[in-house]
């Protein structure tokens, strides 16, 4: 008796581990339906910009559907949490991939998008990043960007502030733990050096020691610096410019698109902003007519200004539907087919959103859009030609 | 036969491991063939791995914890050296005819030499401590060891290997080079995918390693040590050496599950999420939960564990508030006194309601 009842528990509980195992696999699909994924940290340090490219991309695909969807298909939308973690992050593509996923449009942050593109790749999934700007985040044909590559932007700044001379000797302060930090000043630095331009002090701290930057400011002063160039993001550039306001330092700052949403940022002087320039796709308080819809729609669905990251994500649904319109795809045809379909599309559209108009891609994945480089005057982006 | 089934039917210890063992081996016949038979969704197949390296981390971690009864706060750092490890190696290596194979092999060989040597190092100074401090001690190489390999930059080029800390803009490269660690953006450009069956061969290698040394007479030195230090030297056992010993040996362990880690991801970063102290932290939370000192517990919290997050991705943004309500659940039920005092009543209760029914 005993004997059996152990016998029974064994095959028991080896049901239960398969039932566990293989039960997530079945999920039926509707042929009439796209499915777009979505990847991003939703949880964890980083989940504003996570949460920001969800809510974007939601937007896009409740307006696509309100009006008939893609070619006549609705779109079903998903998205899942990879915490900021490649590992994370490839899991939450399996699990996309058991829902049946045909098009990811992932992931936010460039990392964890290294890791994915690799698997899309494998998997011949189309993918198109809003918000990943590492160059291998796109390593792959099957992958495409909206927003601008970490070299891309370090070169445009340097190139900006060296064509218009704003200045000759330039300061930098840079996170040397953040591969998005590190990259653009490593492109600064090369394209300062063709533009004439000095870098006469660069000063890294690291995600660890991001509250104390008079050291850092005052390299730059003693090296004589008419510019300090921050390219990090906006929470810890506002503790640079408040510290540089007491210590009255007087010079120029250039950011790049991490500093957008520095205006939003509760308990900040907005007037030591005055003054800063920054690269950045987007401003949500341009008189654009369609970015003003979008700001609108976002402000009353999370009672939030919308930042770079949402617009990138809302931009992205709307080129995949511009290249799925082009490329005449249907729903029951395999990932294989879209994605081939989608990326001879990609190389051949000329779309225009609210974060660049006419932007075109090339066969690499990258977007060929002019930077747009806007000041804070009096609490708002005013863009410079 | 027969003498060897008597002989394993009075040796308890030996039963236990082999029931440790069987288990390892049963879970994986049954995921291979749900992997032949196809019906294995793809989060599984992902995270079939992610257990393999999870698993050697834990029962290398209970090494330290339940065995020689130090708490260890800086496990993650060794796995980061495995990691990396294999990341300078295969990339170095990517050039040459070796197969992947080859070269997944050196580097677990590599890997477990070099952590153990960092474990060694480590161990002089952290050894010397005990309790709070040893544990706070381990957890601050930890963070060195994340943050070095974190802001690390090397380079290869026809002159042989650069090194910096500044980027690859301050080294002299030739136009040929090739970035092997480019700081914080790490190792990119790996090739992805271990297979579940190294994964396996590995589990039972730690389970073989850990076991044996628990069931050794260095094993009985070392847990004498843990229960009375000062009995344990008054008897003639030389403390430093054993303790140095179990701690290498859990290092070295450490640095094998660090190169399946970085063999499975096609990229490698140094983050405060992957090697930082909160990976120690939920290494250790697998073996509390798990049972201090029993390594089959080890295997079943960790499995137990690595899957409930993925298998909660259905309550979306509230995941990880559930997760941590799911653990405060399972630790009390496993592990608080009244709980347990319930759970042993109600066995007892089925264990004579059954003898009645047997009776009748």
């Amino acid at each position: 008796m005993k004997k059996l009842t152990k016998v029974t528990s064994i095959v028991l509980a080896t049901a239960m581990t398969v039932a566990c195992l293989a039960g997530c696999g079945g999920n039926t699909s509707s042929a009439d339906t796209f499915k777009i994924g979505g990847i991003g940290p939703i949880t964890g340090g980083a989940a504003v910009y996570g949460q920001a490219v969800m809510n974007g991309a939601q937007i896009a695909v409740d307006e696509i559907n309100a009006a008939g969807g893609i070619n006549g298909h609705k779109i079903e939308y998903k998205f899942e949490d990879d915490e900021h973690d490649a590992e994370k992050s490839v899991n939450a593509y399996n699990s996309l991939m058991d829902w049946k996923m045909q098009i990811l449009m992932g992931t936010v942050t460039s990392g964890p998008c290294i890791a994915v593109v690799d698997k899309t790749n494998a998997d011949h999934v189309f993918q198109l990043t809003p918000s990943g700007t590492a160059p291998e985040a796109i390593a792959h044909d099957n992958a495409f960007r909206v927003c601008f590559s970490d070299p891309n932007q370090g070169t445009a700044s340097a190139k900006y502030i060296g064509e218009h001379g704003l200045a000759k000797k330039v300061g930098i302060i840079y996170d040397s733990s953040d591969s998005y930090s590190s990259g653009i000043t490593e492109n600064f630095k090369n394209e300062a050096a063709n533009q004439g331009i000095e870098v006469v002090s660069s000063e890294a701290f690291t995600a660890d020691t991001k509250s104390d930057f008079s050291t850092h400011l005052q390299a730059a002063v003693d090296g004589g610096a008419e510019l300090i160039f921050l390219p990090f993001y906006y929470s810890e550039a506002s503790l640079v410019l408040t510290q540089a306001a007491q210590k009255d330092i007087n010079v120029k700052f250039f950011g790049c698109d991490g500093l957008d949403g520095i205006l939003a940022l509760d308990g900040f002087d907005k007037s030591l902003a005055e003054g800063v320039m920054l690269l950045t796709p987007f401003s949500a308080t341009s008189d654009d007519p369609q970015t003003k819809a979008f700001v609108d729609k976002y402000q009353e669905k999370y009672n939030e200004v919308p930042n770079q990251f949402a617009a990138d994500a809302y931009d992205a649904i709307y080129i995949i539907k511009m290249a799925a319109e082009k490329a005449n795809i249907t729903p029951s045809m395999t990932n294989e087919e879209i994605c081939n379909a989608l990326m001879s599309a990609m190389t051949s559209i000329k779309y225009t959103g609210i974060t660049g108009s006419d932007i075109s891609w090339g066969a690499d994945g990258e977007p060929n859009k002019a930077p747009i480089v806007v000041e804070i005057v009096n609490g708002e982006y005013s863009i410079l030609k | 036969m027969s003498k060897f089934v008597d002989s394993i039917k009075s040796n308890k210890k030996l039963q236990s491991n082999l029931i440790t063992f069987g288990m390892v081996i049963i879970l994986y016949v049954i995921c291979q063939s749900l992997a032949a038979a196809g019906i294995l969704s793809n989060s599984m197949k992902g995270l079939l791995i992610q257990f393999c390296y999870y698993i050697i981390m834990a029962v290398s971690l209970n090494l330290t914890v339940g065995i020689l009864g130090e708490l260890s706060l800086g496990h993650a750092g060794f796995m980061c050296i495995g990691a990396y490890t294999y990341g300078i190696f295969a990339k170095v290596l990517s050039s040459g005819n070796l197969s992947r194979t080859a070269i997944l092999l050196i580097s677990l060989v590599l890997a477990a030499i070099i952590a153990a040597f960092f474990g060694f190092l480590i161990g002089i100074p952290v050894l010397r401590l005990k309790g709070d401090y040893l544990a706070i001690v381990t957890l601050a190489f930890g963070e060195i060891i994340k943050n070095v390999t974190g802001s690390l930059y090397i380079a290869k080029d026809s002159h042989g290997l650069h090194f910096s800390l500044n980027g690859t803009s301050d080294m002299v490269l030739d136009a040929d080079n090739l970035v092997i660690i480019d700081g914080p953006k790490g190792i990119t450009g790996l090739t992805s995918g271990v297979s579940f069956t190294l994964g396996t061969i590995l589990v039972i290698i730690t389970l073989i390693v850990v076991l044996n040394l628990i069931n050794s007479r260095t094993g009985r030195a070392v847990m004498a040590i843990r229960d009375n230090r000062i009995a344990a030297e008054a008897t003639g056992i030389n403390v430093t050496k054993y303790k140095m010993l179990a701690f290498t040996i859990s290092a070295s362990l450490a640095g094998v599950a660090g190169v399946l880690y970085a063999g499975s991801l096609s990229t490698l970063t140094s983050t405060s999420k992957n090697f930082g102290y909160n990976m120690s932290i939920m290494i250790l939370v697998y073996v509390v939960l798990g049972g201090i000192g029993s390594i089959r517990g080890s295997v079943i919290a960790t499995v137990i564990l690595v899957l409930l997050p993925e298998k909660l991705r259905f309550v979306n943004s509230y995941r990880m508030l559930i997760y941590a309500i799911v653990l405060i659940a399972m630790m009390i039920l496993n592990w608080s006194p009244s709980a347990r005092a319930w759970r042993e009543k109600m066995i007892n209760k089925i264990k004579s309601g059954k003898k009645v029914k047997e009776a009748k």
